[in-house]
């Protein structure tokens, strides 16, 4: 099983210290990253860098929804980041949706991890997230568009570092057994490692220019 | 060496680094971590090394971290008694006191508003504590460093890695240039430029020289550097 075409841009953004424009399939994100930089004397932690993720949907206020989004994607980038080198500083990530046709939260963590990247900060190791969907039928499918994720029976989001592959982050609703929960994390798994050399092939690109 | 000049990703760990013969140790420079034994990299670039131990990784950064001895160009922010704020692109502001001027003195203060451009050094620059300017060398003297005077000149930014190919030996553009055109120049470790040529057509003219070279090898900037020569003269 493979994952849909992908397209990425980094440094797309001119003001941003990082950033990045992410597509897969037909969902585009935008990630921009400020830092590490100033912060309010109230916010600052004495050990670490504070990190600060904002998600912002195609029109109006973000909702509980997006503040559970914004949530994960917070705590996955703490655990990726060195935040112990830059103390006293804030990290800042903004994503913000341009399309959504399906796994639009795994679209998000990808863009803010390849934003990272751009901006060099430093990490313990690169995240990669994949989204998969039971059908009706109970056929596993891959990164799923709206209509695929509306009439499923089970969803997964995986999020596993570059390292050795473990899963860092996963959500999960519907119906589902053990079983099929074993076989999901084994194809995301897979699936999860096109995406780190999809990475590694974006940097090369970046660096290659001098 | 076979993995120096290659590009690592975060997480990604070196073996087999060559370690100084009289001590047994190894330099591990910026984006390189040691932790159990085992380097790690924690920022995306290329593996970098310098005779006869030293490695580091070279990342495209935009956000400028300061670094202790690094020559700098600042805005004056602030004036707070006796030092002052100045702002180096950094996550905060650096301290810089008046006395670390060239002659001066208790009585005799440098004459420095906010808002003025100083180049100096940083004396001390840890991730701990709030940066520290100078504007003199440890015998005293200010060797380059002090206020940039207001009248002319132009200061832009540009990218941290672009800087360090300007400051590097084998850059050959401000020679190039400077031989049939005089000018100033002060280059910060921040990503902070700041030119004077005879004339502002003159200064205009370094500035656009200076931003398009980022990718240009030595040639091309010849080539380059001909061209707005003799743009300049008229033909």
């Amino acid at each position: 099983m493979t994952l849909q075409a992908m397209k990425a841009e980094l440094g797309f953004l001119s003001r941003p210290d990082g950033s990045s424009v992410l597509t897969q399939g037909d969902t585009s994100v935008i990630a921009a990253i400020y830092g590490p930089g100033d912060i309010k004397l109230s916010r600052e932690k004495i050990e670490k860098a504070t990190i600060d993720v904002v998600y912002k949907p195609k029109s109006g206020l973000p909702g509980c929804d997006e503040k559970v989004d914004e949530r994960m994607i917070r705590n996955i980038c703490e655990t990726s980041i060195v935040g112990s080198l830059h103390p006293r500083t804030a990290i800042n990530i903004i994503t913000q949706e341009v399309q959504d046709s399906g796994s639009l939260l795994s679209c998000c963590i990808n863009a803010s991890s390849i934003a990272l990247l751009d901006a060099a900060i430093p990490q313990k190791f690169t995240v990669a997230a994949v989204t998969c969907v039971f059908d009706k039928d109970d056929e596993l499918i891959l990164n799923p568009n709206l209509r695929q994720e509306k009439e499923c029976k089970a969803a997964f989001t995986f999020v596993f570092e570059s390292t050795s592959y473990e899963t860092v982050a996963t959500t999960s609703f519907g119906s589902y057994g053990k079983e099929q929960l074993k076989t999901a994390l084994a194809a995301c798994k897979e699936a999860s490692k096109t995406l780190f050399t999809f990475y590694k092939d974006l940097l090369t690109k970046k660096l290659s220019k001098d | 060496m076979e993995h120096v000049g290659k590009i690592f990703m975060p997480g990604d760990v070196l073996s087999n680094l060559q370690a100084s013969q009289k001590s047994g140790k190894v330099v591990l420079g910026p984006g390189l971590k040691c932790d159990n034994d085992s380097v790690f990299v924690n920022k995306p670039g290329v593996l970098k090394h310098k005779e006869p131990n030293f490695y580091w990784i070279d990342s495209h950064q935009k956000k400028y971290v300061p670094t202790r001895g690094e020559h700098v160009l600042g805005v004056v922010t602030n004036r707070m008694g006796d030092v002052y704020r100045v702002d180096i692109r950094g996550s905060e502001p650096a301290s810089l006191s008046f006395l670390s001027f060239e002659g001066a003195t208790k009585r005799n203060r440098p004459d420095i508003k906010i808002g003025d451009l100083v180049y100096g050094k940083l004396l001390c620059a840890n991730k701990d504590i709030e940066p520290e300017m100078v504007c003199i060398d440890s015998t005293g003297r200010s060797n380059g460093m002090g206020v940039i005077s207001c009248n002319g000149g132009f200061m832009f930014t540009c990218s941290l890695n672009h800087i360090r190919k300007i400051l590097s030996p084998q850059f050959n553009l401000l020679k190039t240039l400077g031989n049939s055109l005089p000018f100033e120049v002060a280059v910060g470790m921040n990503g902070r430029i700041w030119v004077k040529g005879r004339s502002i057509k003159e200064t205009i003219a370094i500035v656009n020289g200076l931003n398009s070279v980022e990718y240009m090898d030595t040639n091309e900037i010849k080539v380059m550097c001909r061209k707005l020569l003799d743009t300049l003269a008229g033909f």
